[in-house]
């Protein structure tokens, strides 16, 4: 397994390649750097996950926990030490191939969306060192090498959601995302000091007797750590960076926004998944109604969004938080009573990091194509770029959960393991999984079907209503369609994988089987929402559609606006935070502090300005005062001692 | 203390040269205030033949008499009216320098008045110029060859450095 | 015979007109006038210090001697600088010479 050092090298020697010589390649070159790299690091996952998969179970019956590198890097103390290295495990592989797959999908992808772009080499840099970040944090030995590569990937994305740096908007969401998530990073750093003080080590595995005698102290550091893994996964209250960031480039919303920054908080917590197990399940059960909670309100809010990539965005949070349930919902590690939901988890991250990586990108064809995100501008594509209506359908398909496709699979393990915690969780999440489908198939008949723009304007351009004849839509390059060709495919048969084999609770084969009951309602369910989205939207100006909206304006404003969440936190840090905090602090460092060290320099000053006048420059007064002091001191010597 | 010739001759140099020095401090005039130098270090050089010191009263008139007067006088007449001294010095200075000075006096003459100096032995004649010559190129101890040499390179520098300086460019 | 303390009143009274003289002129030669009135005052010293305590040695006699020669040498350096003064700013007054202030 010593190649795997490759698989973290290569993402950064063609970043520091391009970062340092960008300038002076040609698009191509810097792109096929890129891509070739990750082309490379995709083979090299792929020859890992096989070689290690491959290699077979233990004795004890599990896959073995590799660790090809590993050294020391800052020693601590006798026991607690920071180190670096590759593990490999079942997760960290799975994740391997996640997120090389995605990523060389996106490398691919750029060639076309990104054509001619001012700054192509700047961005494919970004986008292998954002690579090497996030599988450096998937292979990382110890938490604190997460964390490291967790700043790394923080940064990366940062720079991407900024890459349009002279817009505006760009620049803003930019610097929420970082400032969002870098305040919750804040309480994933204290957890993990918090951690490494009472576990006495930084590794995944401590000793968990140590770990008894830490008592309440490790519940509170793995909560910590999960405010960390929220800031980064998007949970409600701390989604809101999520939303804005799409204000990146399409296919880096795709690679990072979807399918594997995101889900590094879900990865987290499927990394300290047997110590929260064991010793803090009342944090899991938390995780799993903050889960819920932000999985409804996520869906409500995507229902009425008018910007495809928003749309998606909502939904990605929707579909992190119902990982985050899965795992929340676990009550043992035993895939068979209670820990069926870490398996479904980690499935779901698999197959939605495909199809909606695949939804990204094929957004991303079609805002190439009508240069623009809003919904309203779009509208009967279906005829101008077929590939991309399939596969978006396909994607559409797998996130609603319709069998045969992927999606079906994995959110049906999700809502088994709901059940299974308690019905009330399970019904709550089916009714949130058929919002998805709801709130998906709007989108795509927004998107495809309807009349749309594009058969009004021209329309209107007959008739002399408009100036401009209208430019038509049309399908996007080779470069483009490939990898959703490649994606829609995967999400074709991802769901029968048997996942349960490579992936379970406590590493114990687990064969998938599949709840009746569940998958017959969750079917039914997804059905009747498709079913509804396709009246409401599939014609233009519906009855329904419109008597709802009439019914329940107060409502969709609200959801409009996110139910203004955005307004409260600028309330909470603008209105409290600077006005009642920052303000009276700034005024007693300017007034107090700054006027003390003011006083000292100012009485110095004046005392200055009164003995200047000794420093004359004049020989003659130098001298007397000279006479003077030594006639003082004669007079003294002679007569006073 | 007899009223003899010595001791005529000595206060009638003092009362010259004290008059003289007070004249070259005050007096606004450069040139005049130079002849009055002159005529302290002619007394100074009077002084030195009363003490029996014949050679040294020599030097006196023809190094600093003739030698440094005449510098002043150049650079007098070389600066011409921008040596003269036009304003007056400011009260303050004045008062400054005058108490400065007659404290250092009073301090001086009680100081000299109070010390309790070794017994007298005055010398009866002129050293004779044999013995100096010898002290001054003799090599042994309390003899003077390597001040004569250095203060000889000494000079040499400063004619070097004096032309150097003052020589236009 | 004269006293011994009477030189050293006349040298006394020298030494500060010297003094007197170097606070109150207005222009560099009347300073180094003064100065020369400085260095006269303790040739003197000298000279009488050996002369009545000591007229078995030379020492004081070759100081004074020795004085006069640096007297000299100074004399001729400070003119020659004072003379490059006047050459640079048109004067040796005191007050205009204030490039050491501040």
């Amino acid at each position: 397994m010593e190649h795997t050092i490759f698989i973290m090298a290569l993402p950064l020697l063609s970043f520091l390649i391009l970062a340092l010589a960008g300038m002076k390649l040609s698009h191509k070159v810097a792109g096929w750097i890129g891509t070739l790299s990750l082309a490379t690091v995709t083979v090299l996952s792929y020859s890992t996950a096989i070689l290690y998969f491959g290699a077979g179970r233990g004795a004890d019956g599990l896959f073995p926990t590799l660790t090809p590198y590993n050294f020391t890097w800052l020693p601590l103390t006798e026991s607690l030490q920071i180190d670096m290295g590759i593990m490999l495990d079942p997760i960290s592989v799975m994740m391997l191939i996640v997120i090389s797959t995605v990523s060389l999908m996106v490398h691919i992808y750029s060639f076309g969306y990104m054509k001619g772009e001012k700054g192509f080499q700047r961005y494919y840099a970004f986008l292998s060192l954002f690579t090497f970040s996030m599988l450096g944090l998937v292979v990382a030995t110890n938490i604190f090498q997460m964390y490291i590569f967790w700043e790394l990937v923080g940064v990366s994305s940062y720079l991407l959601i900024g890459f349009y740096y002279t817009k505006k908007a760009a620049i803003a969401a930019s610097k929420k995302a970082f400032i969002v998530t870098r305040f919750a990073d804040l309480f994933f750093l204290v957890g993990i000091l918090f951690y490494g003080y009472y576990a006495g080590t930084f590794s995944f595995t401590p000793e968990a007797n140590i770990l008894f005698s830490a008592g309440i102290v490790i519940p509170v550091a793995l909560g910590l750590m999960f405010i960390g893994g929220a800031g980064k996964s998007a949970m409600f209250p701390l989604h809101i960076w999520l939303p804005d960031a799409m204000e990146g480039p399409t296919p880096v919303s795709a690679l990072i926004h979807a399918a594997t920054m995101v889900v590094a908080g879900v990865y987290l917590v499927a990394r300290m998944f047997p110590i929260f197990i064991d010793f803090a399940p009342e944090v899991l059960h938390i995780i799993a109604y903050i889960g819920a909670f932000t999985a409804l309100y996520a869906a409500v809010v995507a229902c009425v969004q008018t910007d495809i990539k928003r749309v998606l965005a909502f939904s990605t949070i929707s579909q992190i938080a119902f990982m985050m349930v899965a795992l929340g919902v676990c009550t043992s590690d035993d895939p068979h009573t209670g820990g069926l939901g870490y398996m479904a988890s980690m499935f779901h991250l698999f197959t939605h990091a495909m199809f909606k990586g695949l939804l990204f990108l094929g957004a991303g064809a079609i805002i190439h194509a009508v240069h623009s995100n809003d919904i309203s501008f779009m509208g009967g594509l279906r005829k101008y770029m077929p590939v991309t209506h399939i596969t978006f359908l396909v994607a559409c398909l797998a996130i609603a959960g319709i069998p045969p496709f992927s999606g079906f699979f994995s959110k049906d393990e999700i809502l088994t393991a709901c059940y299974n915690y308690s019905l009330m969780m399970g019904v709550f999440m089916s009714f949130v999984a058929a919002l998805t489908a709801f709130y998906m198939f709007r989108l795509y008949y927004l998107i495809f079907w309807r009349r749309g723009y594009y058969e009004t304007q021209p329309a209107m351009f007959k008739k002399g209503e408009i100036e401009e004849k209208p430019h038509t839509p049309h399908e996007a390059s080779l470069t483009m369609t490939v990898p959703l060709i490649i994606l829609a495919a995967i999400s074709c048969v991802a769901g029968f994988i048997p996942f349960g084999k490579f992936i379970s609770s406590n590493g114990e084969a687990y064969t998938i089987h599949l709840s009746i009951a569940v998958a017959v309602s969750s079917i039914l369910l997804a059905t009747v929402a498709i079913v509804i989205a396709t009246t409401m939207y599939m014609k233009d100006q519906n009855k329904v559609a419109l008597i709802l909206k009439a019914r329940s304006k107060k409502f969709l404003t609200a959801a409009y606006h996110r139910f203004y969440m955005d307004e409260l936190w600028l309330f909470v840090t603008k209105k409290i935070i600077f006005r009642g905090i920052s303000r009276p602090i700034a005024w007693f460092d300017k007034k107090i502090i700054d006027g003390f060290m003011d006083i000292l320099a100012t009485t110095t000053q004046l005392f200055s300005r009164q003995i200047k006048r000794f420093q004359s420059g004049n020989i003659q007064s130098y001298c007397i005062w000279f006479l003077l002091g030594v006639m003082m001191l004669a007079l003294t010597l002679i007569f006073l001692i | 203390m007899e009223l003899n010739t010595h001791t005529i001759i000595f206060m009638g140099l003092s009362l010259l040269m004290v008059t003289a020095a007070l004249l070259a401090v005050t007096t606004r005039n450069i040139m005049r205030a130079t002849t009055y130098l002159l005529f302290v270090l002619f007394g100074t050089a009077g002084l030195y033949f009363i003490l029996h010191y014949t050679f040294l009263g020599a030097v006196q008139v023809t190094v600093y008499a003739g030698g440094i007067i005449v510098l002043f006088v150049f650079a007098a007449l070389l600066i011409g009216r921008g040596a003269r001294d036009l304003t007056h010095t400011s009260l303050l200075r004045y008062t400054a320098g005058f108490t400065a000075s007659v404290t250092g006096i009073a301090l001086t003459i009680y100081l000299i008045f109070t010390h309790q100096f070794p017994e007298t032995k005055p010398l009866v004649s002129a050293v004779p110029i044999k013995l100096i010559g010898h002290t001054m190129m003799g090599v042994e101890k309390y003899n003077f060859v390597l001040p004569f040499e250095v203060v000889s390179v000494l000079l040499l520098a400063c004619m070097v450095g004096a032309l150097l300086i003052a020589r236009k460019r | 015979m004269i006293p011994a303390e009477y030189y050293l009143i006349l040298a006394a009274l020298m030494f500060f007109i010297g003094i007197f003289g170097f606070f109150t002129r207005r222009n560099l030669l009347g300073v180094l006038i003064s100065t020369e009135l400085v260095l006269n005052a303790v040739d003197i010293n000298f000279a009488v210090f050996n002369a009545y305590y000591y007229p078995e040695h030379l020492e004081g006699f070759f100081f004074t001697m020795f004085a006069i020669g640096i007297a000299a040498s100074e004399t001729a350096v400070a003119i020659a600088i004072i003379l490059n003064v006047y050459r640079n700013m048109r004067t040796i007054r005191l007050k205009s010479l204030k490039k050491l202030k501040f």
